[in-house]
């Protein structure tokens, strides 16, 4: 940072750093030949650190590519996902600040950087497997296919060792098994208890970071904008630079070959924020992106619900104070809050609220339905009354579409790119004619596909559904009233609904089996259902996640009711 | 229905092969093609564990879009083969095979024998043994193009030697398709299986060159070795030579014998009954009833004329004789609870009158013998023959009439 020349095109001083420890201009992004060296002053420097900061400089054997580790390979996977980020909209701060100081804090927490003695002081001896030397030293040396088969969930990956184990026997005397230098050990050591870094865990990074900034993306926002290609995850090895091999144990790190998941990533977000010893994140208020408040304003949107619905998700809200900062807000390794998802919080909020102005039983929701359509009909000011029937039509109708056109997505979905993998340097050639020949035999059908041109990647959008109210087919609803289904009393619009069925009666403990609820389709009225799976599809997640926080919701809601213990698990009086 | 929001590789080509099916099964070969591109990226991680692999399965549905599609053409299908043929060596010479199969269907004989001789020559390791069966398939069917070019040549002569023309080119090369084709045709033979066209064909061949001997060991083989699947088409042949040679008339009921066993309904039964029922031996004689009735078991039988008055020929002769009426009797037994709603109804009479008069006439006989002068099929027709003054009607009713009391013994 302390280059203070000016740029020779753009005569600014304005400068970052590339890849290969370049200084490049940010303003006009000319990269000069002036390179830095970097001595951290802060930390004891070792070869490490000089590794990752100086970039991939290190050429040792030329026409290999370059000796590099894990966690740079990671770092690169990082900075591209945040490059992405930025593209997208958010702030730069992510990239610069937030993220990197969440990955440099990672290293050292597990002590693969910025420390004393970094774990992988051990790697050399095992990794560069060309001195027999190292082999009668290491009588647990394992095989390869034993290394494959560990823990990870990947296990699609084992069969792509058709193309490495079943003539190779890898022989002890044979080169590197992986690109990287620590591979091999990467997968081997249980690190559990040090939070071993996967490719998941990128985007829990990601996430974390963007709570971290509080920026207008949720989890399944973010995991969306992955599998739509958006944001570097599959096939990532593909910004690697030249250098920089990949083979063998790499590509069990490195390539991904399912979606990512959730749950999975939201809980290793957690467990990466306990890790990383953080404080509180900054306070999540009613002016945030994530509070429910505003996020049911955009999922109501998006669901094409009438906007006043609004008011009845905020009186919600309130009333069971699930709009608190204390209550939003992350506390890491705080066990006693429970965590919140902030989308399918929203999402829940808006079911209940559907479920005390329209019951949802299959049967009062039509009836009430029949009655807004009479009352509309004397309605000649204003807007139309609001009617559960006709939006149950549009957006069942909508939804089947969308959900046809993403169960088609599923199938046509490609896991492979141009630059191919394969675990070893013997396989090459056989792995480059496999491609050609797939190459071939796309273009061959793809020409006989008729005149579907292949999709281009669909401009990223928060919204998925939208519906404007210039339509004058009146296929739009937020403009409608609720007063067709409300009733004056007291001088206050009430719900003319007065019953109201709870999900479960008890909650489960989720310590025992996981849930907090179970969700069985055929247990719980299709209106229900069709809520329920109206955002599962916005959300990209299984209908009982929602499910498990109505739930939780309906019990903080008729808390009090609850204490009483009613006989019966189905109606009550609100 | 509940959608899974998780994916993976494996579950992805999974539901993309669904649909590839789907669009086949509903003949849209547009969308299938479509799907298939986004399948054939399995090719790069090879299930060599699961029963069917993508390379396989990319095979067949790549070849039958490719038959069906309507931009397809001969040659994006030779093209699509000739990758396939290099994706699996375990599949080389199956592929050879259907790729040879399907030139010819489409008329391209030259090219299937080109791709026939060029898998021919294929040799890979250890593979060359293991495909061992497939390599004799192509020899055969690569003898069987022999043959027909020797076919065509031998015709060719024929046409010359009429003309007076001698060609001694022709014929050298007739001969030299012989050997080729015999060479092949005798090898795949000798192991057990349905070889009717080349049997055939081979026969053929030996006949032509006079060599009856091992023609008629071939097809004694073909027919009664128990390696062999029991295959009705090989005593077919084997008659149809013996007949052609003039063999007794005991070889000739031999062969036919156990094509009745196999077949009852099969279309020689007519001339093995004729056979029979000419014989002295009483024993050849009832079996000639007896195939017969079993041959008009059949619904394919049920309005052939000439098999009708078999049986007619045969029940009035016994009756007439008065011996043998126990045969009659043993043949209706089984038959008595359903001949007559099958072969005798009152709404088949009226049909059979209407369609056939020589039909009703040979059914009234058998069912004024089997079922008495009441039964309503003789009754029918007997009255609606007379009623039209056709003579031999009215000789029928009487001669019905006067042995009717059979019919109570009969039916017992």
């Amino acid at each position: 940072r302390d280059f203070n020349e000016r740029c020779a095109q753009c005569s600014e001083v304005n400068w970052g750093l590339t890849d290969g420890g370049r200084f490049y201009c940010r303003s006009c992004h000319n990269v000069t030949e002036i390179t830095r060296e970097v001595v951290n002053t802060d930390f004891i420097s070792n070869a490490r650190i000089q590794t990752i900061s100086k970039g991939l400089r290190k050429q040792e054997k030329t026409d290999e590519g370059c000796e590099w580790y894990v966690c740079e390979g990671f770092q690169l996977v990082l900075k591209k996902q945040a490059e992405a980020l930025e593209a997208l909209g958010v702030c730069r701060q992510m990239k610069d600040d937030i993220l990197c100081n969440f990955w440099r804090r990672y290293l050292q927490k597990s002590k693969q950087a910025y420390c004393n003695r970094p774990a992988a002081e051990t790697v050399k001896a095992l990794s560069v497997c060309d001195s027999s030397t190292d082999v009668d030293s290491e009588p647990e040396r394992p095989s390869l296919l034993h290394l494959l088969s560990l823990s990870e969930s990947e296990g699609d990956l084992q069969t792509d060792c058709s193309f490495a184990s079943s003539t190779s026997k890898v022989s002890e005397s044979t080169s590197v098994c992986s690109g990287s230098v620590d591979g091999s050990l990467y997968l081997m050591k249980n690190q559990k208890e040090k939070l071993r870094m996967t490719m998941p865990m990128t985007l829990s990074f990601c996430y974390m970071a963007l709570l971290w900034l509080r920026e207008p993306m949720t989890l399944s926002d973010l995991l969306r904008f992955v599998v739509e290609g958006h944001i570097p995850y599959f096939n990532v090895f593909q910004h690697f630079p030249e250098k920089m091999k990949l083979c063998g144990l790499d590509l069990k790190i490195f390539c991904v070959e399912s979606w990512p998941v959730y749950e999975e990533v939201y809980k290793k977000m957690l467990e990466l924020a306990a890790f990383l010893d953080l404080p509180r994140f900054p306070d999540i208020t009613d002016s945030c992106f994530l509070h429910p408040d505003m996020l049911c304003m955009k999922y109501l949107m998006e669901a094409n619900l009438p906007d006043e619905l609004h008011n009845w998700t905020c009186r919600v809200v309130k009333k069971i104070c699930i709009g608190e900062a204390d209550f939003l807000t992350l506390v890491p390794g705080n066990k006693s809050t429970r965590n919140v998802k902030y989308d399918v919080l929203a999402a829940a909020v808006i079911v209940v609220v559907l479920k005390l102005l329209f019951l949802l039983d299959d049967h009062y929701e039509w009836l009430l339905s029949d009655f807004a359509e009479e009352r509309n009909k004397n309605n000649k000011e204003g807007g139309p009354y609001f009617e559960f029937k006709k939006w149950y039509k549009v957006i069942k109708c909508s939804l089947d579409v969308e959900q046809k056109k993403l169960d088609e997505e599923r199938a046509k979905y490609l896991w492979r790119c141009e630059k191919p993998l394969f675990y070893s340097a013997k396989k090459k050639s056989k792995v480059l004619k496999r491609r050609q020949m797939v190459v071939n035999l796309q273009n061959q059908f793809g020409k006989l596909s008729g005149s579907v041109q292949p999709a281009e990647k669909p401009n990223p959008s928060s919204f998925q559904l939208s519906w404007s109210e210039e339509n004058t087919d009146g296929s739009c609803f937020h403009g409608h009233s609720l007063k067709g289904i409300l009733q004056e009393k007291c001088g206050l619009l009430t719900a003319m609904n007065p019953d109201y069925w709870l999900c479960t009666v008890k909650l489960c403990n989720e310590k025992l089996c996981g849930h907090l609820a179970h969700y069985r389709e055929v247990d719980f009225p299709q209106s229900y259902h069709f809520v329920l799976r109206l955002f599962s599809f916005l959300l990209r997640i299984q209908p009982s996640y929602i499910h498990d926080e109505v739930c939780v919701i309906e019990h903080k809601l008729f808390n009090k009711k609850l204490c009483k213990k009613p006989k019966y698990n189905t109606c009550l009086r609100k | 229905s509940s959608h899974e929001h998780k994916l993976n590789f494996k579950k992805s080509k999974e539901v993309c092969l669904s649909y590839i099916q789907d669009a086949m099964l509903q003949k849209q070969w547009k969308r299938a093609a479509e799907f298939l591109t986004f399948y054939i990226e399995s090719l790069e991680k090879d299930f060599s564990t699961e029963y069917m692999g993508p390379s396989e399965i990319i095979w067949r549905i790549g070849t039958e879009i490719l038959c069906h599609h309507p931009h397809s053409s001969m040659k994006e299908f030779n093209f699509f083969t000739e990758q396939m043929k290099t994706l699996g060596v375990k599949r080389y010479l199956k592929v050879c095979l259907e790729h040879a199969f399907h030139l010819l269907c489409n008329g391209l004989t030259d090219e299937a024998y080109q791709n026939l001789s060029l898998a021919e020559s294929w040799r890979f390791g250890e593979q060359t043994a293991i495909q061992d069966k497939e390599m004799k398939l192509i020899q055969a069917y690569r003898g069987l193009l022999d043959y027909y070019s020797w076919s065509k040549q031998k015709n060719i002569l024929l046409e010359h030697g009429q003309d007076g023309f001698e060609d001694f080119s022709v014929e050298q090369e007739m001969h030299s398709c012989f050997r080729k084709a015999a060479v092949n045709l005798k090898e795949i033979i000798k192991i057990p299986g349905v070889w009717d066209i080349f049997v055939k064909c081979y026969v053929d061949l030996l006949e032509f060159y006079g060599d009856h001997n091992e023609a008629l060991q071939v097809l004694n083989e073909y027919a009664y070795n128990s390696k062999f699947p029991a295959n009705p088409n090989a005593h077919v042949y084997l008659y149809q030579f013996l007949k052609r040679h003039g063999e007794s008339k005991k070889s000739l009921l031999s062969a036919l014998k156990i094509l009745h066993d196999i077949v009852p309904s099969h279309e020689l039964m007519i001339d093995f009954n004729t056979m029979l029922q000419k014989s002295k031996k009483r024993k050849k004689r009832q079996l000639a009833l007896e195939v017969i009735f079993a041959a008009l078991d059949y619904a394919s039988w049920k309005e052939n004329v000439k098999a009708w008055s078999c049986l007619a020929k045969q029940v009035k002769q016994i009756v007439i004789s008065e011996k043998h009426l126990d045969w009659i009797k043993q043949e209706w037994t089984s038959r008595k609870d359903w001949w007559p709603a099958f072969h005798f109804s009152r709404y088949l009479a009226k049909r059979n009158w209407q369609e056939n008069e020589r039909l009703s006439y040979e059914k009234a006989l058998v069912a004024g013998i089997l079922l008495g002068k009441d039964c309503k099929y003789f009754k029918y027709v007997s009255h609606q023959g007379c009623k039209a003054q056709v003579k031999r009607f009215r000789i029928l009713k009487r001669f019905v009439n006067k042995h009717n009391p059979v019919y109570l013994r009969i039916s017992g």
